[in-house]
C-alpha cells in the first residue's frame, strides 16, 4: 500500500493518458467516413464521385447517332480515323442539345495543327509547308475535309 | 419541329442509355459497369504520333485541367546519330499547341506522348499518408480531392513527373484515364481527339479488346522499368534515349 | 522558359517542397541532438555535463512544439491533418509521423521533464501566486508526494524513460531520412544512409545548440561556466561530427565511383546551382571548419578563453553547416530534373505563407518557447529567487 501512495503521481498519470486516448477512440469513430476501407485503404464514395465529372466530348458514337451522312463519307476516306470532336471541339453540350450550333471552323488554323511538315513527324505522314502549298488560301478551298484527298469518290 | 436528344433516344435505345447517363452526369457509372471486370491501361503507339498537341488540349478542356499544369503531355526527341545517351529534348507549353518545326532535319526525331502511367504498384498510393490517392478496383490511380491534404509527398514519389498540385483545390490532380467517361463506355478524351490513333485504351481484363491483341504481337515497353511500378501504359517502338 | 536549363518534366518546373520543409528536418533534429546529449548524462553517467542537463530537455521541449508549425503552414489542407491520425496508410513514412511524434512529446519528453522537475512544481505549487500558482497546481496533477520514497520512484522511472527515448529520439529524427531516402523516384534522396546521415547530423546539431545556449546564457546570467562541462560537450560534438562528416563521405564517395545514370546530372548540380551552399557553406565552413578548430582544442593545450571562442565559433558554424545541409538535400533533390536533362530554380517567396519571413519567424519561435520555459521551470535554481532548497547539483 505504501509502495501505492508512493507512486500515487504516476497512476494520475496514467489515468490523464487513459482519459485522453479514450477521447481520441471516441472522437475517431465519429470522424472517419463511413465508406472508408470499402475497397481499400480510402473513401469509397470517392470511386462514384470522380466518375460523376460532367463529360465535355459527346465521342464519335453521339455524333453518329445524327449525322450518318457525314460519318459514312469520311469513314471511305482518309479521315475515317479521324474522330468529329478532334476537329470540331468538345460537343457533348450539342449533343444533348443540338439546337446550340457549335462555331463554324477555320481550316487555315486548324489543318495546320496535323498537316504542318515537321521533322518529327512520322515519314510517311501526309505533310506540307503550307506557305508554298495554299499560298495562303484556307486547306477547304480544294480539300473537303470530311474526305480530303481531291479526287476521291463522292467527294462534294 | 426541333429534333430533340429524347426523340433520338427513343430510335437508338443502347446509345440512349450510355448516354442519359453521361449528361445527367450521375454518379454512378453505367448500370451494366462491374468494377471487377475491368483493369484499364493505354497503348502508345508511337510510330503513329504527329505531334499535333490534340491529346494535351483536349485533356485541358475535359478536365479543367488548370494552365501551366499537365495530366498529359508530349514531348518531342532529337537523337543525333547513335548517341541515344544524350538526346534533346523539349515540350513547349506540353506541347499543347503542336511543335514549330526545328531547321535541324539530321538524326532521328520524333513525339513522345506522356501521361500517368496507372501504375499497378505505384510509388505514389504507396507514400500517401491518409489514403488519398490509390488504385480502384479496376485499375486506375486516381486522387480523392475532399480527402487529400495536399502534402505533396506523392509528387515527390512519382518516378514520371505526371502528378501536380492544382491551385484551386490545393489538392494533388493527374491524369485520372478518364475515368469519368471510361465507366460509361466512352473512350478517354486523348484517345477520342487524337487523329492518328497513335493513343488506344485498352481493358486488360478484356480479351476481345483488340489492343490488348496489340500487345501480345508487338515490341512494346514501359517508361522506367527499373523502377518496378508495373506501369499499365505501354509504348509501341519506344526507342533507348527516352527519358 | 525563365530559370529553366534543358528540359524538365513540364510539372516538375515548380518545386513542391519550399524552405519549411528544410526547417522541418532542422527542427526535429536540434531536439534529437538536444535529447541524446541530455541522456549522456542520465543513461552514460558523465556526470561532467550535469549543467546542460536540463537545458538540454527544455530546448528539446521548445523545438519539439515549433516542429509541427512549418508542416501545417506548407500543406494545402491542413485543417485535415487529422486524418492522419484517423486514418494512418501504414505504407507510408510520413503517416507515422503523427504517431511518433505524440509519443515522443508525451510518453517521453514531457514525462522526463515532470518527473525531473516534479519536486520543483510541488514546492512552486506552494509558494507562488496567481495565475503562475495555477500553472503549476495543474502541473502537479494534483499529488503533493515529493517524500524520499516518491522522489526514488521518479528517479528510477526517469531512468527507464531516457532508456526508451534514446530509441525514440532515433526514430524521431531517422524517420526523417527515411521519408526522403525510400523515394526511389529521386536519386539524390534514394540510399539507405539517408537515415543514417541525417541522425547523425541531427545528434551533432543538437550538441552544437546546447552547448552554444549554455554559453550564452550562463554568461547573461553572469556566471562561470563550468568548462570541464563545456570541454566533455565540446568533445562529444567531436567525436559526433567525425561519425557524421565520415557518413557524407561515404555518401559521395560511393556516388562519384559507381556513376549511375544519374551521377551526371547530379554532379553537375553540385558544381553549379549548389555550389555555395554544399561546398561552400555545408562542407568547408560548416564541416570542415568546425572539425578542425575542435580537433585544435582536443590537440593542443589552449587556454580558457581559446577554448571558449573557438566553441563558441564552432557551435554557430556547425548550426549553420547543418541547416545548410538539409537545405542541400530538400532543395537540391527538387532543383533537377528526373529526366536528368535539365535544371529549374527555386523561388523563394519573402512575406509568402512559405517564405523566408516565416521561415525565420518559426526559427525564433523556439527561442521565445524557450525563455517561457526557462521562466517557468528554472534549469538552475538562483541565489536569489524563491527559495528552493537546493536539490540538483548544478554549477
Amino acid at each position: 500500500m505504501n509502495a501505492f501512495k508512493n507512486a500515487g503521481h504516476l497512476f494520475r498519470l496514467a489515468g490523464v493518458f487513459l482519459a485522453g486516448l479514450m477521447l481520441f477512440l471516441t472522437l475517431r469513430g465519429f470522424l472517419v467516413p463511413k465508406s472508408f476501407g470499402q475497397y481499400g485503404h480510402y473513401r469509397g464514395n470517392s470511386l462514384s464521385e470522380v466518375a460523376a465529372r460532367t463529360v465535355n466530348f459527346a465521342g464519335h458514337q453521339s455524333c453518329e447517332a445524327c449525322h450518318s451522312d457525314v460519318s459514312d463519307k469520311k469513314a471511305k476516306g482518309k479521315h475515317a480515323l479521324v474522330n468529329c470532336e478532334a476537329c470540331h471541339g468538345p460537343l457533348a453540350k450539342h449533343a444533348d442539345d443540338p439546337s446550340l450550333q457549335p462555331a463554324k471552323l477555320d481550316t487555315a488554323m486548324l489543318c495546320p495543327r496535323c498537316h504542318e511538315a515537321n521533322p518529327a513527324k512520322p515519314r510517311t505522314f501526309p505533310q506540307v509547308a503550307s506557305a508554298e502549298h495554299s499560298t495562303g488560301l484556307p486547306c477547304d478551298t480544294c480539300h473537303q475535309p470530311h474526305s480530303p484527298v481531291i479526287g476521291a469518290r463522292a467527294a462534294k | 419541329m426541333n429534333i430533340t436528344r429524347r426523340h433520338l433516344l427513343l430510335l437508338l435505345p443502347a446509345a440512349g442509355v450510355a448516354w442519359k447517363h453521361v449528361m445527367a452526369g450521375t454518379p454512378e457509372a453505367a448500370p451494366n459497369y462491374k468494377i471487377t471486370e475491368h483493369w484499364w491501361g493505354m497503348l502508345i503507339d508511337l510510330p503513329k504520333c504527329i505531334g499535333c498537341g490534340n491529346c494535351v488540349r483536349a485533356c485541358q478542356e475535359e478536365n479543367d485541367v488548370p494552365d501551366g499544369y499537365f495530366r498529359t503531355w508530349v514531348e518531342r526527341y532529337h537523337v543525333s546519330d547513335y548517341d541515344i545517351e544524350n538526346p534533346q529534348v523539349d515540350s513547349p507549353g506540353g506541347g499543347k499547341n503542336g511543335f514549330v518545326a526545328s531547321k535541324n532535319k539530321e538524326g532521328k526525331n520524333f513525339f513522345v506522348p506522356k501521361l500517368c502511367n496507372q501504375c499497378a504498384d505505384s510509388p505514389c498510393t504507396q507514400v500517401c499518408p491518409v489514403g488519398a490517392t490509390f488504385i480502384s478496383p479496376d485499375g486506375v490511380v486516381l486522387v480523392d480531392k475532399e480527402y487529400c491534404l495536399g502534402c505533396r509527398y506523392c509528387v515527390q514519389a512519382c518516378p514520371y513527373g505526371c502528378r501536380f498540385i492544382n491551385p484551386k483545390t490545393d489538392t494533388a490532380e493527374k491524369c485520372t484515364l478518364c475515368y469519368h467517361r471510361i465507366t460509361k463506355g466512352l473512350t478517354t478524351a486523348c484517345c477520342e481527339n487524337c487523329p492518328t490513333g497513335a493513343r488506344q485504351l485498352v481493358d486488360l481484363k478484356n480479351p476481345a479488346d483488340p489492343i490488348h491483341e496489340f500487345l501480345k504481337t508487338h515490341s512494346v515497353q514501359v517508361l522506367k522499368p527499373s523502377m518496378a511500378t508495373h506501369a499499365k501504359v505501354f509504348y509501341n517502338e519506344l526507342d533507348g534515349s527516352v527519358r | 522558359m525563365p530559370g529553366i536549363d534543358g528540359f524538365m518534366y513540364p510539372n516538375e518546373v515548380e518545386l513542391q517542397w519550399s524552405v519549411l520543409i528544410v526547417l522541418y528536418p532542422f527542427l526535429t533534429g536540434l531536439v534529437a541532438g538536444a535529447f541524446i546529449l541530455a541522456s549522456l548524462e542520465r543513461v552514460f553517467q558523465v556526470q561532467a555535463v550535469k549543467p546542460t542537463y536540463r537545458l538540454a530537455l527544455l530546448t528539446a521541449l521548445s523545438f519539439l512544439l515549433v516542429a509541427p508549425l512549418p508542416l501545417q503552414l506548407h500543406l494545402g489542407h491542413p485543417e485535415r491533418s487529422y486524418e492522419m491520425y484517423l486514418t494512418p496508410h501504414r505504407t507510408s513514412a510520413m503517416a507515422m509521423f503523427g504517431f511518433v511524434y505524440l509519443w515522443y512529446l508525451m510518453a517521453v519528453l514531457v514525462l522526463e521533464i515532470w518527473l525531473d522537475y516534479r519536486r520543483e512544481i510541488v514546492l512552486l505549487s506552494q509558494s507562488s501566486t496567481g495565475w503562475r500558482r495555477l500553472i503549476y497546481r495543474v502541473m502537479t496533477l494534483g499529488s503533493s508526494n515529493i517524500g524520499e520514497r516518491a522522489l526514488e520512484i521518479d528517479e528510477r522511472t526517469g531512468w527507464l524513460i531516457t532508456v526508451v527515448g534514446i530509441p525514440s529520439a532515433f526514430l524521431l529524427h531517422g524517420y526523417v531520412g527515411f521519408i526522403f531516402g525510400s523515394v526511389k523516384a529521386n536519386p539524390w534522396w534514394s540510399t539507405p544512409l539517408m537515415p543514417v546521415v541525417f541522425l547523425f547530423s541531427a545528434m551533432v546539431s543538437g550538441i552544437a545548440l546546447v552547448m552554444v545556449l549554455y554559453m550564452l546564457m550562463t554568461w547573461a546570467r553572469r556566471k562561470t561556466i563550468d568548462m570541464n562541462c563545456v570541454d566533455t560537450v565540446a568533445r562529444y560534438l567531436f567525436y559526433t561530427f567525425l561519425i557524421d562528416f565520415s557518413l557524407e563521405m561515404l555518401d559521395l564517395i560511393h556516388r562519384i565511383y559507381e556513376a549511375d545514370d544519374s551521377f551526371r546530372s547530379l554532379d553537375f548540380m553540385v558544381h553549379t546551382k549548389l555550389y555555395f551552399s554544399h561546398i561552400v557553406v555545408q562542407i568547408a565552413l560548416g564541416t570542415i571548419v568546425p572539425i578542425g578548430l575542435l580537433a585544435l582544442t582536443q590537440v593542443l593545450n589552449m587556454s580558457e578563453v581559446v577554448r571558449k571562442r573557438i566553441y563558441a565559433t564552432s557551435g554557430c558554424l556547425t548550426l549553420v553547416g547543418i541547416f545548410a545541409m538539409r537545405w542541400n538535400v530538400v532543395i537540391g533533390g527538387q532543383l533537377f530534373s528526373k529526366s536528368f536533362l535539365g535544371y529549374t530554380t527555386y523561388k523563394m517567396g519573402l512575406v509568402t505563407r512559405e517564405g523566408l519571413l516565416m521561415a525565420v519567424l518559426l526559427t525564433v519561435l523556439p527561442f521565445v518557447i524557450l525563455w517561457v520555459l526557462v521562466k517557468l521551470l528554472p534549469p538552475w535554481p538562483e541565489r536569489s529567487s524563491d527559495s528552493l532548497p537546493d536539490a540538483t547539483p548544478a554549477q
